[in-house]
């Protein structure tokens, strides 16, 4: 479970790497994975201490998928989108899959329990169609899957 | 005596069951009693078969697969791993399409311990010859960058060794975001220190000190596995001369084009550079940097080893050496297959993988990934080899293969090629920002059935200038799935019109 916003544990992330060259991919990453964002106090306090601008520290996490300004689900499904999945019924899939929990691609279930993202790739394009659940490699994936998801 | 039993820890192999397999393996020689030991190996690349188990016994290993949780009490039926039983499927070495290929980057994956360190022979010959003799053995092999564009690896490292610098970096692009492709994924998660020993060559011949893997985040298994190998390599005293480190992307599969992966190291939005300046003189924070690919640099250490002329020996044309080339898709032997360049594309998708995994027939294959060329069955006979892609408006790109039956609606994939180019451009040159959407619309418009003469002309016109406007390859090349599309497919752009919501 991510933390609330605390300042200090910004402050020691960001320690961590100042030194570091092009330290800060590094710090957002670490820095959503202790927040489950990376929340406007965070692109204030990172941006003053890299001696950056705000617009210039928002323009890097808003230009790469991975990272969110408010926070996911509990649980993230990544499932994948490219050519090797949908060879092998990846879209009628996920389509299923988003209208079981009435979902769209970003979206969020109303409980705040699956937040189902589409990802272009996860590199186990010869066990189609595949996904990433909370991180985990699933592939092979059959109707089945929308069971588990659903339990 | 303890039994060695073999259980892979690629990620492909998790996807399918290989941790649960791994206890149940684990929990059932508990209950019986069997003094059994389990090796996390990469994986072999057969991954119809995966999860694959092997078993180490006095004629070599057995392997048995594809084995599910299910399936491991009877694996340990009256004596476990029986060779009668229905899962065993002999050595492995014997499989056919294992058989076949000639494993040479490929040569440990699969079966070694990945984090077992064994003598780096490669960087051993590389300090007795020398920096410059070792930046010549690279040029003499022949070896070109397996990203894609095939350029010469010797010429790069020797531009970077002559570029006068304070300092210098070696940057291995690992952010493998085709669609259809996972063998740098597999080298790392299968045998890091290959990667680690070929970054150390690389640096050793251009002068570098510094290396870094941009890994993409969509592989977190092959960014642990390569992050322990650095802590024990350091630890064994082999990067003394030559510091590490690992950085993760962010989902963007841009940052696979070298110069926003460079912008993307320095912490800056993944932008692409125009060039020149050329990454070789002016790359990371602007310093002389080499850039290659994992495959290319993974090459390095037994081309040192065993010789430039013996990889050279191997291959076809220009294109020497072996290409990891990866089945993906709808097939039915889908995995990865190390040959020589020079076998053709019929023999790797019907022979090799035996066809589609549906059973249909194969209608059509992506080669090279999002921005290589639809090929029909008509194209089969093309050799794999860069210059013969080439020569059919097709490219080989990282070495990916993705299979389509024939229920494949090629309008859609047009349609997908320059939606996903829209997805993930940087937005940098308006070819590719604005064509990607106008191309989305127009291709809508063919599937709505309006003015499909007048709309293919304009995407033609559209792809024209993609192909010639763009700052990178994602723009750039995104006109060979479209055009490959239209032209050898021309049925599927004159279908009964369907409306969009109903797909």
């Amino acid at each position: 479970m991510s933390a609330p916003w605390n300042e200090t544990v910004a402050r020691e992330i960001i320690e961590r790497y100042q030194d570091r060259e092009g330290p800060l991919l590094p710090i957002l990453h670490d820095v959503q994975a202790a927040f489950g964002c990376v929340p406007p106090s965070a692109i204030r306090t990172i941006a003053n201490a890299l001696n950056l601008t705000r617009a210039e520290v928002h323009g890097v996490v808003s230009f790469y998928h991975d990272f969110r300004e408010t926070p996911a689900g509990r649980h993230v499904l990544k499932l994948c989108r490219a050519e090797a999945c949908q060879s092998v019924g990846g879209e009628a899939l996920a389509r299923r899959i988003l209208d079981h929990f009435g979902l769209d691609w970003g979206g969020t279930t109303a409980d705040g329990r699956l937040t189902i993202e589409p990802t272009y790739c996860l590199g186990l394009c010869a066990c189609a169609p595949s996904a990433m659940l909370d991180g985990e490699p699933r592939g092979r994936l059959t109707a089945e899957f929308i069971d588990e998801l659903a339990s | 005596m303890t039994l060695r039993v073999f259980i892979p820890c690629d990620a492909a192999a998790r996807a399918v069951g290989a941790d649960g397999v791994a206890t149940a393996i684990r929990d059932e020689a508990q209950r019986r009693g069997v003094d059994l030991v389990i090796v996390r190996s990469g994986s072999r690349g057969l991954f119809w078969l995966e999860p694959m188990v092997e078993v180490q016994t006095t004629r070599g290993r057995i392997a048995f697969g594809p084995v599910t949780r299910k399936d491991v009490p009877g694996l340990f039926g009256d004596t476990p791993f029986a060779q009668n039983h229905p899962l065993c499927l002999g050595k492995p070495e014997d499989i056919p399409f294992l058989k076949r290929q000639t494993r040479v980057t490929f040569a440990r994956c699969g079966v070694i311990d990945p984090l077992s360190l064994a003598p780096w022979r490669g960087l051993e010959r590389a300090k007795s010859l020398g920096p410059a003799a070792t930046l010549e053995e690279v040029v003499k092999s022949g070896l070109r960058g397996r990203g894609g564009a095939g350029f010469p690896t010797g010429i790069k490292w020797r531009t970077v060794a002559d570029t006068p610098s304070d300092r210098k970096y070696i940057v291995c692009n690992a952010d493998e975001g085709d669609s259809g492709t996972y063998a740098d994924r597999m080298i790392m998660e299968g045998d890091p220190f290959l990667l680690i020993e070929g970054m150390a060559i690389a640096g050793f011949a251009v002068g570098a000190s510094k290396g870094y893997v941009y890994i993409r985040s969509e592989y977190p298994d092959a960014a642990r596995t390569m992050e322990k190998a650095i802590v024990i390599a350091r630890a064994a005293g082999r990067l003394d001369e030559f510091a590490m480190e690992v950085r993760v992307g962010a989902g963007a599969y841009v940052c696979g084009e070298e110069t926003s992966l460079l912008d993307s190291l320095e912490g800056k939005r993944g932008q692409v550079r125009a060039k020149p300046p050329l990454p070789a003189h002016k790359g990371l924070f602007g310093r002389p940097t080499v850039v290659n690919n994992v495959l290319t640099l993974a090459a390095v250490p037994s081309i040192l080893a065993d010789g430039a002329d013996a990889y050279a020996a191997l291959g076809y044309g220009r294109s020497r050496g072996t290409q990891p080339i990866q089945l993906a898709g709808n097939v039915k032997h889908g995995g990865l297959f190390e040959a020589p360049f020079g076998i053709s594309l019929g023999e790797l998708v019907d022979e090799i993988g035996g066809g589609t995994r549906t059973g249909r027939p194969v209608r059509a294959v992506q080669v090279g990934g999002p921005l290589g060329a639809y090929f029909p069955r008509a194209l089969f006979d093309t050799a794999f080899d860069y210059e013969a892609f080439a020569a059919r408006d097709g490219l080989i790109g990282h070495g990916g293969i993705v299979v389509f039956d024939d229920t494949v609606n090629m309008a859609r994939q047009a349609r997908f090629a320059l939606e996903f180019c829209g997805i993930e451009s940087c937005g940098k040159c308006t070819p590719c920002r604005i064509g990607s959407k106008r191309g989305v619309e127009t291709m809508d418009k063919i599937i709505r059935g309006e003015q499909r003469e007048a709309n293919l002309a304009l995407i033609e016109d559209l792809c024209q200038t993609l192909k010639f406007g763009s700052l990178c390859a994602l723009g750039g090349f995104t006109p060979y799935p479209v055009m490959s599309a239209v032209r050898y497919f021309p049925e599927d752009f004159n279908r009964p019109p369907v409306g969009l919501a109903a797909e």
